[in-house]
């Protein structure tokens, strides 16, 4: 029911240094990398933001949402519908536009789900994203299983004048840099806010918190959203790379992915989700390339060596890599003395 | 007699069959400690929690003050002012004492919702902490994690923890539960210390502290009220005598 041993929420120096050394090496990547890996890399932010967006429910706040998905198809749906067949549209109100979609959804769903607790929670959020999975997969309207195409990228033109531009991939790449810094920030100052203090209050005795005077609905419910939101901006960026949207990204394996992201990286600090985002499609990306051995296929079982790669985390480091790192840095740092 | 501050009348919650609390009435008055002792089972726990909310009552009716309160949820009964502490140690056992004071105190702030402002920048809620954690005597564990300091302290934290809500009346669920001699001594002092503002309800097992600090008695089993009155009245009775010499089939 309640963590006992708290988040790593405050980051020591030496993971300070080593995000630090990450981001230097995320800004110089496109000079040094193929655009093959450019556009890897800039699909790995894009999860890192999906993984930051749960981490704030399942890390932060104690809640397991089997159906975080949802509000990453849904923005990626709301750019394929607002892109016209024959031109670009403007990605100064699509953006914000799908971004609040997501977000009202997570809000209408919310007003449901946080209400139950524990298992009933992660079933009823996996409900309601497998419902508004097979909305999309049924109908034709809405792309069927085919799902849709978005033809062109976003536009930055401001009547006319054109800052930077989406097609090219190297922008692209910096565009969603800059779009995990920002939420990296925001929600690093959000879990040290009043209202982040009362998410982890509530993530570890919510029955107290209550008994203070806080209306943790209203609380969760604003979580649950925001989160919702951010899954959207991810599933926005996802759209414009990637040119087509499916139900599968809003499928049940989608939000799997995103809770083994924030295990593997480490909850409840977001800087975890990013590494997390980046170790699990980096070890997809291994996992997938394995060779044919005799008559068995490793590559096409990813999925069995994923798996016991987690098993094995969770045993050794139940706190994930940054939690590894900080408990191999701090012995090192003690045998220095 | 001082102001009335909480007002409960008839108050009965049933499980199924079982009458848990039976008809009890209460009434709490500011600078006043009124006790409810019993053997175990007899609804003490129950009665707090249908004062807290925690349990909603079958019937009967609850006022703070001049507001009705029946059927309220927790949270709300709290922003009302009223304040409780757990039988059962009840806080944030990965979080500081400091932390944990810091909850309880932020749920008053005007601006707990704000998003962006970094929490400990609250002049009026670090005011509230301070105070209640000098009060409870935790000075000396702010930056311990509650889950490592001792049972007696975790027991002045639940208490620090209420205060920092600033309620008007407090409900004390056997604060005393598992301490020895000398942390009891010390808690009992500071009980005395909090009475002052505020008016108590304090359930108890331990009748020394609850003959030291009580104002008022009442005396539950099976659920019903068999006694109230002075310490002094509820020692003489002969009906109390026999509930605790066990001649009651519990």
């Amino acid at each position: 029911m309640s963590a006992q041993q708290a988040n790593l929420e405050k980051l020591p120096t030496s993971i300070k240094l080593v995000l630090g050394m990450g981001l230097v090496a995320l800004l110089a990547f496109p000079f040094v990398g193929t655009p093959f890996y450019t556009e890897m890399v800039t699909r790995m932010m894009i999860m890192a933001i999906f993984a930051m967006s749960l981490d704030l429910l399942q890390g932060v706040t104690g809640l397991v949402s089997l159906g975080h998905a949802a509000y990453f198809g849904l923005a990626g749906y709301a750019l394929a519908f607002l892109t016209p067949q024959g031109e670009a549209v403007s990605l100064w109100w699509t953006l914000p536009v799908a971004v609040l979609a997501s977000g009202l959804a997570a809000l209408i769903i919310g007003f449901f789900v946080v209400r139950t607790h524990g298992i009933y929670f992660i079933m009823v959020t996996m409900a309601f994203a497998q419902m508004v999975y097979y909305v999309f997969f049924d109908n034709r309207a809405l792309g069927g299983s085919d799902g849709l195409y978005v033809n062109f990228k976003p536009s930055a033109a401001i009547f006319g004048w054109v800052p930077f531009d989406l097609d090219s991939k190297r922008t692209l790449y910096y565009f969603t840099l800059g779009a995990l810094l920002l939420t990296y920030i925001f929600l690093r100052r959000l879990l040290f806010s009043p209202f982040g203090r009362t998410l982890s209050g509530i993530r570890v005795n919510e029955h107290r918190m209550r008994a203070m005077g806080y209306g943790v609905f209203g609380y969760k419910l604003a979580a649950f959203t925001v989160a919702g939101a951010l899954a959207g901006l991810a599933g926005y960026l996802w759209g414009t790379q990637t040119g087509y949207i499916n139900p599968e990204l809003m499928g049940f394996h989608m939000s799997a992915h995103a809770i083994m992201m924030v295990i593997l990286g480490g909850m409840g600090n977001f800087a975890g989700a990013i590494v997390g985002a980046f170790a699990f499609e980096y070890l997809l990306h291994v996992f997938k390339d394995l060779p044919q051995v005799g008559s068995v296929n490793l590559g096409k079982h990813w999925q069995l060596w994923m798996g016991l790669f987690i098993v094995l985390l969770v045993m050794f480091a139940p706190r994930g890599i940054l939690g590894l790192v900080e408990k191999f840095m701090t012995r090192k740092g003690k045998s220095d003395e | 007699m001082n102001e009335v501050l909480l007002t409960a009348k008839n108050l009965t919650k049933r499980f199924g069959g079982l009458a848990a609390v039976d008809n009890v009435s209460v009434d709490l008055y500011r600078n006043h400690i009124h006790a409810v002792i019993g053997p175990n089972g007899a609804g003490k726990s129950t009665l707090a929690n249908l004062l807290s909310g925690d349990l909603p009552p079958t019937s009967g009716t609850v006022a703070l003050g001049n507001t009705d309160i029946t059927g309220w949820t927790p949270e709300k009964i709290s922003r009302q002012g009223l304040g409780r502490s757990y039988q059962k140690t009840n806080i944030f056992l990965p979080f500081t004492v400091w932390d944990n004071v810091h909850l309880a105190a932020q749920s008053r702030a005007p601006k707990a919702h704000k998003w962006l402002t970094n929490a400990s920048d609250f002049i009026a809620t670090r005011a509230r902490i301070e105070r209640a954690i000098e009060l409870s005597g935790l000075q000396n564990r702010v930056k311990s994690i509650a889950g490592t300091i001792s049972h007696g302290e975790q027991r002045q934290l639940e208490i620090a923890m209420t205060l920092a809500t600033e309620p008007q009346v407090i409900l004390l669920d056997e604060p005393l539960a598992g301490m020895g001699a000398v942390e009891a001594e010390s808690m009992v002092t500071l009980l005395l210390a909090i009475k002052k503002d505020h008016a108590i309800l304090l359930v108890e097992h331990d009748m020394d502290a609850v003959f030291a600090l009580a104002d008022t008695l009442t005396v539950m089993v099976n659920g019903q009220v068999i006694a109230s009155g002075t310490p002094a009245e509820i020692r003489a009775d002969a009906g109390v005598q026999a509930a605790y010499l066990g001649e009651e089939h519990v």
